[in-house]
C-alpha cells in the first residue's frame, strides 16, 4: 500500500474530526430522514440547524449552563419546524418555498442580530469512556469526544423506535408511503406529517446546539453554511434506511475531515478550490452511483389534500 | 404542484377575502420587521425612509432599481417553466454565476468588442448556465435523484468553479498590472461588448431591462398558449395523465430545466455586460439574485407576468440597502423583510383554498 493511503487511513485524528462533522450531520439526517419517510422534503433543516446554533449561543450566554442552553436550541429548532409544518401542511403552501424563504430569514435575523452582541460560549467538557475510548485508531474518536457529542449515540436507536416500532411511526410511514390510504383508514396524514417536522426540528435544534458546544465552541451565522442540504443528502443516499442515512453522514463527514486535514497529512498545500468543493462533488457523485430509487417513499414531497389524487 | 392552483380566486365575496388577506399579512409582516429594527435599537422611520430614498426617491435611483429588475425577472420566469412542469430547479444562484462565468470567458477577452462577439457571449452565457442545470436534469431523468437536492448542491459548488477559473490567468484572471494581488476578478468586459445604456428623466439602466421584460412576456405566452407549455403544466399538476397524453417527463421535464437554467445563465451574462460590479466577474458575482429571482418567483406563485411587480418590488428592496448602510444599519435587514413578507405572501392564497374548499365541500353536502 503506498505510504500516504497508510498515512490517511490509519490517521486517528482524521476519524476524531469525521466523527464530530458526521455527528452533527446526523441529528440533522435523524430529523430529516422522520420527515421524509412521512412524506416531505424538508429544506428548512438549515434554518434549524441555525436557529438551533444561534439559540443556544444567546441562552448560554445569559445563563451559563449548556443542558439548559441545548434545550433552548432544540426549542428553537421545533419554533422553526412549527411555522414550516403549519405552512406546508396545514395551509397547503408550497414545501420547498416555505423551507426556503426560512432558511434566508433564519440566516439574515442571525447575521443582523449578532454583530450588536456579546455573545460568550464555550466548548463543553470532554469525557472519555474508560476502555472503549483505549481501542486502536478509532476509540478516541468515538468515545472520547466532548459531551454533548455522545447524545448521537441516543438518539440513532430512539428515531429508529420511534419510526419501526410505535403506532405513531407505523402511521408516519403509511403517510408518506400513500397518504390516501393511510387517509381512508382513519390516519390524520397531515397531521403525521406536521408533527414528523417537528422531529425534524427537535433532532435538527438540539444539532445546532450540540455542534456549538461540542465542536466550534464560538457563534457565526455562516457556520452551518450548507450542512443542512448534506444532511438531506446523506437522508438520500441511505435509500430512506436510517442506518443508510447514518452511513451517509459518516461519508460525507470523513470527506469534510479529510477537506480539512488532507494538506495536513500529506503535508503539502493542496489547490483550495478543489478542496472547498469536495464535499460537495462527493455527495453528488455518491448520491448519483448509490441512491436506490425504489426505496423512496411513494408520496415524497407530493402535498395531500383529501380528494385530490 | 400543489393542488391549490385547481383553484382559481379573484371574483367575488370569496376574491375580496384573499385581497383583504394580502393588505393584512403584509402589513403584519412590516410591523414585524418594524419591530426588529426597533429592537435592535435603530428607528424604523429612519430605515424606511433611507430604503425608499435608495431604491426610488433619490436622483437616478429608480433607474438603478430597474437595473437591478431585470436578472431578478428574468430568473424568475425561467423558474416558473420549471416549476409549472413539476421540476422544481431552486439553483438559480449557482446557474446565474456559472452563467456569468460562460459569457465572461467571450465578452472580457475578445477583442475588440462588438455586436458579434457581445451576441456571442449572452448565448455562450445561457448555454454554460442550462448545461450548469442539466448536469441536475440529467441525473434526475436517468438515476431519479430530486432535483431539488442536486440543484442546490450545485449552487454550493459554482463559486468554487469560478474562484479555480480566477485564480489561473490562463483562463479568467485579470492579467493587468497591480491586479495580481488584488481580490480575484476577471478583466472588465471590453468596452465594445457592454451593453446599450438607456438613459429616461437622468435614471440610466442597460438594455438588459426590455430584454428582461420581453423573455418574462415571451416564457408566459409559452406557458399559457401553446401545445408545449400546456404539456407542461400537465406534467407539472398530473404525470400519470400526462405521460398517456403523449408528455415525456424526461423529454420535456429535462426541457423545462434547461429552459430555466438558460434564462438564469443568461440573467448572470447580462448583469455582467450591463455593468455589475464595473463589468468584473468575481466568484461573489451573483451576490443573491439567483436566490432573489426564485423568491420572487414564488411570490408570483410562477406567473412571469406576476413576476414583474414582485421583481419590481425586491430590487428596489436590494437597491435599497445600499442607503442603509450609509444610515448606519447593517444592510442584512433587507434579507430580514424580504424572507418576511415572502412567508407572509404566502399565507393569503393558502387560505383562499382552505376557504374555497370549504365552501365548495359545504355546497355538496347540502345538495346530499
Amino acid at each position: 500500500m503506498p505510504t500516504f493511503l497508510v498515512d490517511v487511513l490509519g490517521n486517528g485524528p482524521l476519524y476524531e474530526s469525521t466523527f464530530r462533522l458526521a455527528a452533527v450531520l446526523a441529528f440533522a439526517a435523524i430529523g430529516e430522514w422522520v420527515a421524509q419517510r412521512a412524506g416531505t422534503i424538508n429544506l428548512s433543516v438549515e434554518a434549524m440547524l441555525l436557529a438551533g446554533h444561534f439559540a443556544a449561543a444567546l441562552s448560554f450566554t445569559s445563563v451559563a449552563s449548556i443542558p439548559l442552553a441545548m434545550a433552548v436550541g432544540a426549542v428553537a429548532g421545533i419554533a422553526v419546524a412549527g411555522v414550516q409544518a403549519e405552512f406546508s401542511h396545514r395551509l397547503a403552501a408550497d414545501q420547498f418555498g416555505i423551507g426556503l424563504s426560512l432558511n434566508v430569514l433564519v440566516l439574515g435575523v442571525a447575521a443582523y442580530v449578532h454583530p450588536r452582541l456579546d455573545l460568550d460560549t464555550r466548548l463543553a467538557g470532554q469525557v472519555r469512556v474508560p476502555l472503549l475510548a483505549d481501542l486502536p485508531v478509532v476509540g478516541p474518536a468515538l468515545f472520547a469526544q466532548r459531551w454533548p457529542m455522545y447524545l448521537v449515540y441516543v438518539l440513532v436507536p430512539a428515531a429508529w423506535y420511534l419510526v419501526h416500532r410505535t403506532n405513531w411511526g407505523l402511521e408516519v410511514r403509511a403517510s408518506g408511503e400513500d397518504p390516501q390510504a393511510a387517509d381512508v383508514s382513519g390516519v390524520d396524514v397531515n397531521a403525521r406529517r406536521r408533527q414528523a417536522i417537528l422531529v425534524a426540528g427537535l433532532a435538527s435544534g438540539l444539532g445546532g446546539a450540540v455542534y456549538l458546544f461540542g465542536q466550534v465552541g464560538r457563534f457565526e451565522s455562516g457556520n452551518i453554511g450548507g450542512k443542512g442540504i448534506i444532511a438531506i443528502a446523506a437522508v438520500i443516499f441511505g435509500g430512506w434506511r436510517l442506518r443508510g442515512a447514518v452511513a451517509g453522514c459518516l461519508l460525507f463527514g470523513y470527506v469534510d475531515a479529510l477537506r480539512l486535514n488532507l494538506p495536513l497529512i500529506l503535508g503539502h498545500s493542496l489547490n483550495g478550490q478543489l478542496l472547498a468543493s469536495l464535499p460537495f462533488v462527493a455527495t453528488i457523485v455518491v448520491v448519483a452511483v448509490f441512491v436506490r430509487r425504489t426505496r423512496q417513499p411513494g408520496a415524497l414531497a407530493k402535498p395531500f389534500v383529501r380528494g385530490l389524487k | 404542484m400543489n393542488g391549490v392552483r385547481l383553484t382559481r380566486f379573484g371574483t367575488g365575496a370569496a376574491g375580496r377575502e384573499v385581497a383583504a388577506l394580502y393588505v393584512a399579512c403584509i402589513a403584519v409582516a412590516l410591523a414585524i420587521s418594524m419591530a426588529v429594527v426597533e429592537a435592535s435599537g435603530r428607528s424604523w422611520l429612519q430605515a424606511a425612509s433611507a430604503l425608499l430614498d435608495g431604491a426610488v426617491l433619490s436622483d437616478g435611483r429608480w433607474g438603478e432599481t430597474l437595473r437591478r429588475t431585470a436578472p431578478l425577472l428574468m430568473v424568475a420566469a425561467g423558474s416558473s417553466v420549471a416549476a409549472r412542469a413539476g421540476v422544481f430547479n431552486i439553483g438559480q444562484e449557482g446557474q446565474v454565476l456559472v452563467g456569468a462565468m460562460g459569457s465572461a470567458f467571450v465578452l472580457t477577452l475578445v477583442h475588440p468588442g462588438g455586436m458579434l462577439p457581445m451576441f456571442a457571449g449572452l448565448l455562450l452565457g445561457a448555454a454554460t448556465g442550462g448545461a450548469w442545470a442539466g448536469i441536475a436534469g440529467v441525473l434526475h431523468v436517468t438515476r431519479r435523484i430530486p432535483v431539488v437536492l442536486t440543484t442546490l448542491l450545485l449552487v454550493y459548488l459554482a463559486p468554487q468553479l469560478a474562484a479555480f477559473a480566477l485564480s489561473r490567468s490562463e483562463l479568467l484572471r485579470s492579467t493587468e498590472p497591480g491586479a495580481q494581488d488584488r481580490l480575484l476578478q476577471s478583466s472588465p468586459v471590453v468596452p465594445g461588448s457592454r451593453l446599450g445604456i438607456i438613459e429616461v428623466f437622468g435614471n440610466r439602466f442597460p438594455a438588459s431591462v426590455p430584454v428582461a421584460v420581453v423573455v418574462a412576456a415571451g416564457l408566459a405566452w409559452m406557458l399559457a398558449r401553446t401545445t408545449w407549455g400546456f404539456r407542461l403544466s400537465m406534467l407539472g399538476l398530473n404525470p400519470r395523465v400526462a405521460q398517456r397524453a403523449g408528455a415525456s417527463q424526461a423529454r420535456d421535464g429535462m426541457a423545462a430545466i434547461l429552459v430555466s437554467g438558460s434564462t438564469a445563465g443568461l440573467a448572470g451574462a447580462m448583469m455582467l455586460a450591463g455593468g455589475e460590479s464595473q463589468h468584473q466577474f468575481s466568484a461573489g458575482f451573483a451576490s443573491g439574485a439567483g436566490w432573489d429571482g426564485l423568491l420572487v418567483a414564488l411570490v408570483a406563485r410562477n406567473n412571469p407576468l406576476v413576476a414583474i411587480p414582485v421583481a419590481l418590488v425586491f430590487a428596489g428592496l436590494r437597491s435599497g440597502s445600499t442607503f442603509l448602510s450609509v444610515a448606519g444599519i447593517e444592510a442584512v435587514l433587507v434579507d430580514v423583510v424580504r424572507a418576511l413578507l415572502v412567508v407572509a405572501l404566502f399565507i393569503p392564497p393558502a387560505i383562499g383554498a382552505v376557504l374555497h374548499r370549504r365552501r365548495a365541500v359545504a355546497a355538496i353536502t347540502e345538495r346530499i
